[in-house]
């Protein structure tokens, strides 16, 4: 208890310090926003295993060591991001949690598309950022969120207008480890940063969004001796406004001594038909708590996690689906596949409000263990207030089928070739789901890297 | 090219196979009929080398191997192929990579250059014409929900384009109507020559009105009861496996 005081009086001093660097020109709304959202993380603390919600997970690790803010970012060289670059798309960057102003997109983004800064638009577009920032990721009830908006500076604001179709996926960078910290500028201190992301998404309109979460090795990379971990606290607003088509891909592969807690909450007005992928290959400790709520007649999710977990990697998966209007449609498919001494959490609640009559919701969960040593917690669970809803679910836990490896092998195919294809077959039912053909190409691509003696991408498709 | 001696087949303590003899000659195709349960597909799984099965005793010769201590995929690449009588379904593994991987690891063991996806697309393209399948099959994941005819066509399509010299089709007639049954029997009888020989594993005798056998062996609990030419099946056909049975009970 005492020890979680004295973090929390670390946050606290910290955010009391941190006047200058960005903050000092916010609009007043969001210095009460980051205030009030400071008290509540206080208040709050992090969370222990005593909590439903985190009793797979320890944050100990994050919550024991004193992260600093980064100081802003030093130049990045280009080549250094070109293997994360994702050709025909719009791409902006965020290192140690802020917009890399040179790296925005310029040419050819439709009227009205807006892809900046988020402490840009805050300063430029106030009215139009702040009717969405924060409204839907609540600081009230989950500490990250609010430590995450109490330290809110930067990231980055995408905003489609009504009726627009924007081909080209919208492609974001974050750049976990590339910074130094605030304090004495010393390279050797643990780093946290907050990015945040608002997608506001006009009606009828239709866009992708990546959020491609990378560590860059070497540089600043920190290692075991000065703690051994970044701490990424990553927030992501989505809107999807009435009728609009959003497809929401996210990737995290961060480097394996990352600590990574993300939130990602999306609100759906009617008829919205919302893709939302959570693909996690990287990170010690993570964290993934994806929402969305169907607040509008007729409005879809199709919520897909693939998690790839091995060495002594923790990944928990939490998602939430509030049916919170009649005629919505849920399907979730969350797939994982465990090596090594690696632990993967899947726990999905299905939450069916009382007006949601005519609820469609399936959920599916199914691990693949590829080692006796891996371990894996699958909890699904329907809320269901309404009489009118159809609503499956279900998950299982197994390894490779040797009914089908001999199928492989009556066929001359080895052992491993026939391993690495049963597993790589494994992430496509994710994989395929994916609406835009590059970006499903490149996330199979480094998903085939992840692959036991995976070197290449596996051309199957 | 085969020859099976006194094999007997044990599956947890029970056995199935008890002691069965049988020559196959290169170029020969052997009907191996035989009523449900009796053992037909035990015997074809371990030919192809599914270690479920204890092989108790019994010597099984290969082109002058033993092939009872090849591993499966050693197996497959020595060009012993089993069509399965229940195709197993692979998510997210498509037909034509699994195919492509399937050739090259024969090609490797034969010192050949692997071929390539243009190649090899041409090549599965000509050869699925032939067991009358639309191309978009090459697109699928393996027998992912493919009806049980066009699995079965999918195997044969593995046949012809891995080539083997001894095909063991289990039950590939099963549940299919007269056209497939017909395309299944040309892709069979155009696949016949002189250096290849085969087991045609059958309940009923209706595909060998489209594939003639050089031989015919009745398998009933386990034991080959009885063996002889083409007239034997029409035998079985008229009466049934019970007469048969009710011979072989004495001897039990
Ligand atoms: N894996 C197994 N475990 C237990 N019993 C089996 C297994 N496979 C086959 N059997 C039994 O062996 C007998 C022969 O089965 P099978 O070879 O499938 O016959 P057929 O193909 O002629 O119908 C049956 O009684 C079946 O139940
Ligand atoms: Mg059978």
């Amino acid at each position: 208890m005492t020890e979680t005081t004295a973090i929390n009086d670390f946050y606290r001093t910290t955010f009391e310090q941190c006047g200058q660097e960005g903050f000092l020109d916010q609009p007043e709304a969001v210095r009460q926003m980051r205030h009030s959202a400071m008290d509540r993380f206080v208040q709050l603390g992090f969370p222990t295993t005593r909590m439903e919600a985190w009793r797979n997970t320890s944050v100990e690790p994050v919550a024991a060591l004193e992260f600093h803010l980064p100081v802003e970012a030093s130049p990045i060289d280009p080549r250094t991001i070109e293997p994360f670059s994702l050709r025909d798309s719009f791409q902006a960057m965020v290192a140690g949690g802020r917009l890399v102003p040179d790296q925005l997109p310029h040419d050819g983004l439709p009227q009205g598309v807006v892809i900046r800064g988020l402490a840009d638009a805050l300063k430029r577009i106030p009215e139009q950022v702040l009717p969405h920032l924060g409204r839907y990721a609540d600081f009230n009830e989950q500490a990250f969120v609010a430590l995450n908006t109490a330290f809110l500076s930067d990231g980055v604001f995408i905003q489609v207008p009504e009726g627009t179709l924007l081909k080209q996926p919208i492609h974001v960078i974050y750049l976990s480890t590339h910074a130094t910290a605030l304090v004495n500028h010393n390279s050797q201190l643990p780093i946290i940063t907050h990015p945040r992301t608002l997608v506001v998404a006009g009606d009828n309109s239709r866009l992708t969004v990546i959020e491609h979460y990378v560590s860059l090795s070497g540089g600043t990379r920190l290692t075991e001796a000065n703690g051994g971990l970044t701490f990424t606290n990553a927030v992501t607003e989505i809107t999807a406004g009435a009728g609009s088509i959003v497809d929401y891909v996210r990737v995290q592969q961060e480097s394996d001594d990352a600590a990574h807690i993300a939130t990602v909450q999306t609100h759906q007005e009617s008829d919205s038909q919302v893709g939302m992928h959570t693909i996690t290959i990287g990170g010690k400790l993570v964290r993934n708590d994806v929402n969305t709520i169907l607040a509008g007649e007729g409005a879809e999710v199709a919520m897909n996690g693939l998690y790839l977990v091995k060495g002594r990697q923790h990944v928990d998966n939490h998602t939430r689906i509030d049916h919170a209007a009649p005629n919505c449609t849920s399907t979730e498919n969350y797939r994982g596949i465990m090596d090594d001494r690696g632990h993967g959490i899947f726990n999905g609640r299905i939450v069916v409000h009382p007006k949601a009559q005519k609820t469609n919701a399936t959920q599916s969960n199914r691990n693949m263990m590829l080692s006796d040593t891996a371990m894996v917690n699958t909890d699904p669970q329907l809320e269901i207030y309404a009489d009118d809803v159809k609503c499956t679910h279900g998950s299982t836990v197994g390894q490779i089928d040797e009914e089908t490896m001999f199928y492989f092998l009556s066929r001359g195919i080895d052992r491993e070739t026939a391993r690495r294809l049963l597993i790589h077959g494994f992430t496509q039912e994710i994989i395929s789901r994916i609406e835009a053909d590059s970006v499903r190409m490149s996330v199979d691509k480094l998903v085939s890297q992840w692959l036991p003696d995976g070197q290449d991408s596996i051309n199957v498709s | 090219m085969l020859e099976i001696k006194n094999l007997h087949v044990s599956v947890e303590g029970t056995e199935i196979l008890k002691g069965i003899d049988l020559r196959v000659k290169a170029g020969e195709l052997h009907a191996v009929m035989g009523p449900n349960g009796s053992g037909k597909s035990t015997f074809a799984q371990v030919l192809a080398g599914r270690d479920t099965y204890g092989i108790t005793t019994g010597e099984v010769i290969y082109n002058g191997q033993n092939l009872l201590e090849l591993t499966p995929e050693e197996r497959s690449r020595e060009g012993v192929f089993l069509s399965f009588q229940y195709p197993v379904v692979i998510p997210g593994v498509n037909n034509t990579y699994f195919l492509q991987a399937a050739v090259n690891a024969q090609r490797k063991h034969r010192g050949e250059e692997e071929i390539d996806a243009v190649d090899f697309l041409a090549l599965i393209k000509e050869k699925i014409k032939l067991v009358q399948l639309d191309e978009g099959f090459l697109n699928r994941p393996v027998n992912e929900g493919f009806s049980g005819g066009e699995k079965k066509r999918n195997e044969i399509l593995q046949m012809l384009t891995l080539e083997p010299k001894l095909a063991i089709l289990d039950e590939t007639d099963s549940g299919l109507d007269i056209d497939a049954l017909k395309t299944i029997a040309e892709g069979v009888n155009g696949f016949r020559s002189p250096e290849r020989a085969f087991l045609v594993i059958t309940h009923y005798q209706r595909i060998l009105n489209y594939i003639e056998p050089d031989k015919v062996h009745v398998l009933v609990n386990g034991r080959i009861a009885r063996s002889g030419g083409p007239e034997l099946a029409h035998e079985l056909e008229e009466k049934g496996y019970g007469w048969i049975q009710a011979e072989e009970t004495p001897n039990n």
